[in-house]
């Protein structure tokens, strides 16, 4: 296993956020955690990303337990967490400085590449879209090379026709480089269309209250009956009727 | 359409208004009250004149720069990074802010006395005393702005590896910049406020000693009002220079 989670409790002053949260994720896989506004689930990446100690439990990966932030698993913020005071070069270099210039060079150019943003080496974030920087920022964590993604809510501020690029673009890069992720996000239609399972969150304090296997190959229909089925378990299982 | 175009369009038009209506002022009232001693807009202007002809004037204005911003900069040099570590270290704040906060609001002038001993009539004393009004707000405003960088960027940067100084230098500092402009600027007023006052007693050059001077050698009171305006206008110079500066820097 990857990354483990063991019996891991969180709580801040006298209120309980998470509750005993047991989670297993195999290297590779891609796995939503998705739930309800304020239920913790940001907590939690907190703690796998080594951000925040939890109150009990203990978080290893690859065996070892996880004391502080690594950069070999990297945390993908909103779009602001890019740098606004670097370029698009810059940004994605930032984590590089062990590396030669030469092997810098190349590492940038293959990023920018990756996530399609030639032609803006040398645009500062300002200058960008709320897409182009949230592919910044994840070319900012893939150029590192980790083993890890760690992403909250990361399209959660973009506009609905970019989201669904999005993650078309993410899957994409998931595809070609390998990485094992967590992506937590609120959003039903999100986790389905991106997660190999999705782990489904209760209201504060959270606890785990099903996890989903979405057995579907990419790319995946999405008016597919299996799809569909899938997306309305998932409603059910919040506690929505699929209506509006 | 140019519906409104004219005098509202212009970013000078109001401004020189303003002015010309204040010269009138200026100049009517001395002509009313026939005062003697207060010089009217034209003897001023005649005073400036009669300065610039001679190389005097130039070689004040040049010392009085110098001063300034030699002031200026030992007091950004030393405040910044102090307010940094203020801001970042816990116990760094609390040794260090009550002598910062029992010091700040010693007016610089006040340590004239000491200055003119320690240093007698030379470019150090104004110096010192400039540095004294521009460290404590640049120590206190850096050390606000490190407070007020967002915390994910500290994350982010931890994320990458970086140690401690190595997050001060390449996340703490460029994010709390855009922030500091603005004090950078207000301490700038402040350091040229400073100079002029110590010019009046510490040093025999500039244009704080003009104006002193113009008083003491016969009672100039052109001259003496002429020191003020060139004050004020290159006060104003400065501060246009450096809002210029702050919009350049500011893509955030």
């Amino acid at each position: 296993m990857k990354v483990e989670f063991h019996r891991v409790s969180q709580s801040f002053g006298s209120m309980r956020v998470l509750d005993s949260i047991d989670l297993s994720v195999r290297a590779g896989e891609f796995v939503c955690i998705l739930g309800p506004s304020g239920c913790g689930k940001s907590t939690l990446l907190n703690i796998v990303a080594g951000f925040i100690a939890p109150t009990e439990g203990e978080v290893s990966i690859d065996g070892v337990p996880v004391s502080g932030p690594d950069p070999r698993r990297i945390f993908v913020f909103q779009e602001r967490g890019v740098f606004p005071w670097l370029n698009v070069e810059q940004n994605i270099g930032f984590g590089l400085y062990r590396l030669r210039d030469g092997e810098k060079r190349d590492r940038i150019a293959r990023y920018v590449q990756l996530v399609g943003l030639q032609g803006f080496e040398h645009a500062y974030p300002s200058e960008l879209s709320g897409g182009m920087k949230q592919r910044l920022e994840v070319a900012r964590a893939l150029a590192v090379d980790p083993d890890v993604l760690y992403l909250d809510e990361p399209f959660g501020a973009l506009d609905s026709i970019t989201r669904l690029q999005m993650r078309r673009e993410l899957l994409r890069i998931w595809e070609a480089e390998k990485k094992t992720i967590l992506f937590v996000t609120h959003d039903i239609e999100e986790s389905v269309q991106l997660a190999d399972r999705v782990v489904v969150m209760s209201q504060r304090p959270a606890r785990i209250r099903r996890i989903i296997e979405i057995d579907i190959p990419h790319p995946r229909d999405l008016s597919a009956p299996r799809y569909i089925a899938l997306r309305d378990q998932l409603f059910a299982e919040i506690g929505l009727a699929h209506q509006v | 359409m140019k519906a409104g175009f004219g005098i509202r369009d212009s970013r000078f038009a109001l401004p020189v208004c303003t002015g010309i209506v204040l010269l009138l002022a200026w100049w009517l009232a001395v002509r009313m009250t026939g005062t003697k001693i207060f010089p009217s807009p034209v003897d001023v202007a005649r005073a400036i004149v009669s300065l610039s002809e001679k190389s005097l004037l130039w070689s004040y204005i040049r010392d009085s720069l110098v001063r300034v911003f030699a002031g200026y900069l030992a007091g950004v040099i030393v405040g910044m990074p102090i307010g940094m570590l203020v801001g970042w270290y816990a116990p760094v704040e609390r040794a260090v802010n009550p002598v910062v906060q029992m010091l700040r609001p010693i007016s610089p002038l006040a340590w004239m006395p000491l200055a003119v001993i320690w240093f007698g009539v030379s470019n150090a004393a104004p110096i010192f005393l400039i540095f004294l009004g521009t460290v404590f707000p640049i120590i206190v405003a850096t050390a606000n702005a490190v407070r007020n960088v967002p915390p994910m960027f500290l994350q982010a940067g931890r994320n990458f590896g970086l140690t401690t100084p190595a997050l001060l230098r390449r996340v703490v500092f460029p994010a709390m910049l855009p922030r500091m402009l603005a004090s950078l600027r207000i301490a700038f007023g402040v350091a040229w406020v400073v100079l002029v006052a110590s010019e009046m007693i510490a040093v025999d050059s500039g244009l704080g000693y003009l104006i002193i001077d113009a008083r003491n050698a016969g009672k100039r009171y052109d001259l003496v009002v002429a020191g003020m305006l060139l004050i004020g206008i290159i006060g104003l110079a400065l501060d246009t220079a450096f809002r210029r500066l702050e919009r350049a820097q500011a893509p955030m």
